[in-house]
């Protein structure tokens, strides 16, 4: 059984979360082009299920609004014979100052105010906690979990689908900033402060995560992979994750990992089950199983992998890991053969 | 005879009923032609004149939105497909700092001020601001500071932390001299800015024409009054926070650095406490301009006019409590997020009572067709629709997911292209007549409203969609997949078209106009005073200064054309071939004296070089390079003071027509020059309160502040410092008293007394951190204690150069008992410097006490 249960008073939230979600995917329906895996308007989560249905709340609203007062000006600015009149003027500048901004404005506060708390509530005890902090420009994620080592890996998370999870948000460089658009919100990581952020994924799939904060010469190339699944499939992944790394299978991978250690990898790598230790750079452990390299900038594939090894500078301007270009092309190979069977 | 009768007989004096004899108009004009000779040959550079002076403060600000412009259309080259490589991540992100930097702090903030400071005087109908050499010094300072800061980017150097400089990426992330650009370059063009608001404020409250109540002051030069007094409380923050980071970069105190004690947080909050303002700043001085068109195009005046002045008010004080909603996502409570939502909904209101008197205008009005309507109209659809996204983003579980994507972006671009470029484009159109005496022309003005109105909306309205679908702000790529490649091409079409739309404009006003006609005199038939001038204009300003008793004149004051043309009013003539104007009281607008203004002048520009080469030599960490140029600095302030203020004229009085005879020199509140000094101070204040306040942050977010319960100035030694500065100021407040009774003795003693007191009492405060060995780079408790006794000597120095300035002014016989202006500015200063000392001591050695 899953170690992250979903208390019953929360269901109801939850079928109500669905039924707004449904309502909001048929207005998404409407207007193409607000789908993709990073897209605010695309909900997966229950946050961001709420903010769109907001969004739309106020777009429709506000364009209303924005007719009205264009069609007046353009209709008494029209060429015309002078026309006072003290009562058009009070209806204007009383009711359409006043009045009118004051009404619209209490209820749009009174819908908005309303969801700022369980927006920056921290989830129930229990929930999840995965520590992410921000680096210049890639991500730790750590999975925190009750009574067992707590397991990292980088510019990627995994999330059950249906429950709450808390994320734990700190930085020791610059200031970042975690969003999740499709999931809900972002939050700042702030060196000297720690800061919490809580969703809730309603639907399975991949989406995609940025640094929403300019944090330096890569900030655009700070992004990360999430994917939601179903809670055994996240259960098994997680502790797959906690393993150490699998030993090289292939000579070639032997010898990856003789070039690994002997080109100084380990001093700022770690794989775990191996000497590399340090914590400097992304956790490599299991960096097969990624979705992607380089923080979301590369598919995790072989020639990928070759390039950046090669000169990650080309990929990712101010990068600070060192080129291995100068390596012979058989020990990038080599080295890549090793990563690529760290599963 | 009731009082309010009497007051009406007195204030309201009607012009001559028959004009000057022709033989003596035309000598009175000769004479004041020669007066106000705008310098020719080389020497044109050296002019003050607030015509000159506007005209290259406005031109200058036009070349700064072009640069900017051309970043902005390279950035959205790069953007323009996904994945692109047009430009390096690194000069992208010196792109978008500049592009931001340059538009806020070289074009939208002080063409406010150029064009304030070209129109003021004439819708007041002075003939120049109070402070002309002033404003000559804050162009040629803006022209320095906006020339190195532009520059860099040719070298590689500019500053890449983005316009918001967020440390710690930029105070320890990012070594070179960027930041030192960014930090210096832009206090030296703050300073400047504070300057020109200071000319603003004196202006419209002392310069009006006698009778012009409050309530008749055109609403133009209203919100100019508004928009100044916030610069003087906004631009301090920002200075003093400006200050802590280049201290930081430079002595490593660690003010924003979490391993001393110090938060990034602080920054933000000093930043966006100017930053938000700063928005208001812009736009107020904008739509003012919309407010002077949209009367002239229904040829009725305002309606609302008591509303409209209210709602510019409000919205500057509001303005001041709203920028926490720039830091929604920082991990904020709850209760503070709906608090500051909730008033940044409340800004909606006054600015929703501004469009609404103009659309009831426009509705009670005789609507003609023209070019600044057609600019007009654009403004309101393109600032409505930005403000609606403004009330949208205000709400905070929105903002969660809208900040900082490029929804924001379309956000504002909205406001400030719609608020901002737009009017200012109609105010082009508006006045040009005015400055060249001819017409632009109404077709290309159409053709180039349509391509910037369109372009405009083109570029601007997909980034709404892209910020949603997940486009982070300042990024130099994005993804294929995430789909927004289309919106980008979008938006970098539009761009194009919308350049196309603004170089048109630009050409219009360039254009040569050889064989074009001068326009007719006031062509719109406008109501307000600017509009007497001739075409072309004369250089005098307005050939005689007229009793106003209504809004637009022009329109409701009969035959006032023909009054002020043949010298039926005020100050026809300049007798002694000397430079005046009228200055009046700040409510009732009673003609108190006539001052004299200084003519051209080299001064300035030196002065500028010098203050510049500071703050430049300072970002190339030269110290002693620096100190010397500033020293020489004041040096030739000194001189520029020295021969051209508080002159002792040749008489006491003079007549200026119309059976009024009025002073020729003014101390004491009455005078500009001590309004000058006072609203400087006040922005001194205002800065020096950002440092306490950054103290008290700093023991906000500590439990154990000051860190260490041994640790600290003591009380022995800040107390004693702090005595011996009010003695300083005791000592001054004598001096005044000596000087007025003409006992130079007593004076001597005194104020030479007051210049001791004043270093001991300044070398007392710095002793206290000194012997308990506070030690700055160690932690921000020191650090802290250190700014407040350093600003203090910074105060006590300004303080100690103007009692030493008015002991060489008695001393040469240039300031007397009865002619003391120096020494009452001096004073003034001085209560400023007293209560600093004051608050500065209980801070650093009775906070500690009670914490």
């Amino acid at each position: 059984m899953s170690v992250f249960h979903m208390p019953d008073a929360d269901a109801v939230i939850e079928r109500r979360a669905r039924r707004r979600l449904a309502l909001v995917l048929l207005v998404i329906l409407a207007s193409s082009g607000c789908g993709g895996i990073q897209s605010a308007l695309a909900p997966a989560g229950e946050q961001a299920t709420r903010v769109a249905g907001l969004f739309w709340f106020m777009t429709v609203g506000g364009l209303a609004i924005w007719l009205g007062v264009v069609a007046l000006a353009l209709f008494y600015s029209r060429p015309h014979e002078p026309a006072p009149s003290r009562r058009r003027n009070r209806w204007l500048i009383v009711g359409g100052g006043v009045v009118f901004p004051i009404v619209v404005l209490t209820i749009l506060l009174a819908y908005g105010l309303a969801m700022i708390p369980p927006i920056v509530a921290r989830a129930p005890e229990g929930s999840l906690l995965i520590d992410v902090g921000g680096e210049m420009w890639w991500w730790r994620v750590r999975y925190e979990v009750p009574g067992r080592e707590p397991v990292e890996l980088a510019n990627e998370i995994r999330l059950p689908v249906g429950a709450p999870v808390q994320f734990r948000l700190s930085s020791d460089n610059v200031i970042h900033s975690f969003w999740i658009p499709s999931l809900g919100g972002k939050m700042d990581l702030i060196p000297g402060r720690v800061t919490y952020f809580a969703l809730r994924p309603t639907r399975t799939g991949v989406f995609a995560g940025v640094c929403a904060e300019y944090c330096g010469t890569s900030h655009a190339l700070m992004r990360f992979y999430v994917e939601v699944m179903e809670p055994d499939a996240f259960e098994e992944w997680l502790r797959h994750q906690a393993t150490p790394a699998a030993a090289p299978a292939t000579p070639m991978a032997e010898e990856g990992q003789r070039v690994f250690t002997a080109s100084g990898c380990g001093a700022c790598h770690t794989v775990r089950g191996t000497d590399a230790r340090a914590r400097m750079a992304p956790d490599l452990t299991h960096v097969a199983t990624r979705m992607s390299l380089a923080a979301g900038t590369l598919p995790n594939q072989p020639d990928a992998m070759r390039r950046w090894l090669a000169h990650p500078e080309r990929i990712k301007p101010g990068v600070h890991m060192p080129a291995f270009g100068m390596l012979p092309p058989d020990d990038v190979a080599a080295l890549t053969a090793y990563l690529e069977g760290l599963r | 005879m009731s009082d309010a009768r009497r007051m009406d007989e007195r204030s309201d004096p009607e012009p001559l009923a028959v004009a000057p004899p022709e033989a003596l108009r035309r000598a009175q004009e000769a004479r004041l032609m020669k007066a106000w000779e705008t310098p020719t040959g080389w020497r044109y550079w050296s002019a003050v004149n607030n015509s000159e002076v506007g005209l290259w403060y406005t031109a200058a600000t036009f070349l700064f939105l072009a640069f900017a412009g051309v970043l902005a259309l390279l950035m959205r080259i790069q953007l323009a497909r996904p994945g692109n490589d047009f430009v390096s991540a690194e000069l992208y992100n010196q792109m978008f700092t500049v592009h931001g930097s340059v538009m806020m702090f070289l074009f939208a903030l002080p063409v406010f001020e150029a064009i304030a400071v070209m129109w003021l005087p004439q819708m007041l109908g002075a003939r120049d601001l109070p402070f002309p050499r002033l404003s000559a010094f804050g162009f040629w300072a803006f022209m320095i500071g906006g020339i190195f800061l532009s520059g860099s980017i040719f070298f590689d150097a500019a500053p890449r932390g983005g316009w918001f400089m967020y440390p710690p990426l930029t105070s320890e992330f990012q070594p070179g001299i960027g930041p030192d650009i960014w930090l210096l370059g832009f206090s030296f063009i703050e300073v400047a800015a504070i300057a020109a608001a200071v000319e603003m404020i004196v202006g419209s409250l002392k310069c009006r024409p006698p009778g012009m109540r409050l309530n008749l002051v055109p609403l133009y030069v209203w919100y100019v009054l508004v928009a100044s007094a916030m610069i003087l409380f906004a631009f301090p923050p920002l200075i003093a926070g400006s200050l802590l980071m280049e201290i930081q970069r430079a002595f490593h105190w660690p003010f924003f650095d979490p391993a001393g004690g110090g938060d990034p947080l602080l920054w933000q909050h000093l930043f966006w406490l100017f930053g938000h303002p700063e928005v208001y700043i812009i736009f107020l001085p904008s739509i003012a301009l919309i407010a002077m068109i949209v009367p002239t195009f229904a040829q009725r005046p305002m309606v609302g006019y008591t509303w409209v002045v209210l709602a510019a008010i409000g919205t500057g004080f509001i303005s001041f409590g709203l920028w926490v909603h720039h830091m929604f996502t920082t991990g904020l409570p709850g209760i503070t997020l709906a608090l500051f939502s909730a008033a940044s909904e409340a800004v909606a209101i006054p600015t929703g009572v501004q469009i609404f008197c103009f659309i009831a205008t426009l509705a009670a009005g005789r609507v003609t067709r023209s070019v600044p309507m057609l600019f007009t109209l654009g403004t309101v659809v393109i600032f409505v629709l930005g403000g609606l996204t403004g009330v949208m983003v205000a709400i905070v579980p929105f903002d969660f997911q809208a900040h900082d994507t490029f929804f924001v972006v379309a956000h504002f671009h909205y406001v400030l292209i719609g608020g901002a470029l737009f009017p200012i484009f109609a105010g082009c159109y508006y006045f040009y007549p005015l400055i060249a005496g001819k017409e632009l022309s109404p077709r290309l003005g159409r053709i180039a409203f349509w391509l910037a109105f369109v372009g405009f909306n083109v570029a601007f309205f997909p980034m709404h969609l892209a910020g949603l679908l997940g486009m982070p702000r300042r990024v130099f790529t994005y993804p294929d997949e995430i789909g927004i490649g289309y919106l980008n091409l979008m938006s970098t079409v539009g761009a194009f078209v919308l350049a196309t739309g603004v170089a048109l404009v630009f050409w219009d006003l360039v254009r040569p106009k050889g064989k074009q006609p001068f326009a007719r005199r006031n062509p719109w038939n406008a109501g307000t005073l600017e509009w007497v001038q001739e075409m072309p204009g004369k250089p005098w300003g307005i050939r005689s200064i007229p009793e106003i008793d209504s809004r637009y004149p022009l329109w409701e004051q009969p035959n006032i054309l023909r009054d002020i043309d043949e010298g039926r009013f005020y100050l026809p003539d300049a007798e002694e071939l000397k430079r005046e104007s009228i200055v009046t009281s700040v409510v009732d607008a009673q003609p108190v004296y006539v001052m004299r203004l200084p003519g051209p002048s080299w001064l300035p520009l030196w002065a500028a070089l010098t203050v510049g080469g500071f703050f430049i030599f300072g970002t190339y960490h030269l110290w002693w390079l620096a100190l010397a140029s500033l020293v020489v600095g004041i040096g030739i302030i000194w001189y520029w003071l020295w021969i051209s203020t508080a002159q002792i004229p040749e008489k006491a009085e003079k007549s200026i027509g119309l059976g009024k005879t009025l002073p020729l020199y003014a101390s004491g509140s009455t005078n500009v020059g001590w309004w000058g000094v006072f609203i400087t101070m006040l922005a001194a204040q205002a800065a020096f309160w950002c440092l306490v306040f950054a103290y008290f942050f700093y023991w906000s977010i500590h439990d154990n502040f000051p860190p260490d319960p041994g640790a600290g100035p003591g009380v022995f030694w800040p107390v004693v410092g702090g005595a011996g500065l009010l003695g300083a100021w005791a000592l001054t407040y004598g001096a005044r008293g000596r000087n007025k009774a003409d006992h130079a003795g007593g004076f001597y003693l005194m104020l030479g007394a007051g210049v001791v007191l004043a270093i001991a009492g300044t070398g007392a405060l710095a002793y206290g951190p000194w012997v308990t060995g506070l030690n700055p780079e160690e932690h921000v408790y020191p650090a802290t204690v250190w700014v407040l006794v350093a600003w203090n000597g910074l105060h006590v120095l300004t303080g100690v150069i103007m009692q030493a300035y008015c002991l060489a002014r008695r001393a040469a016989g240039r300031m007397t008992a009865a002619y003391d202006a120096d020494m009452e500015n001096t004073l003034c200063c001085w209560h400023f410097t007293a209560f600093t000392a004051a608050i500065t001591v209980a801070v650093i050695a009775g906070f500690p006490l009670v914490a």
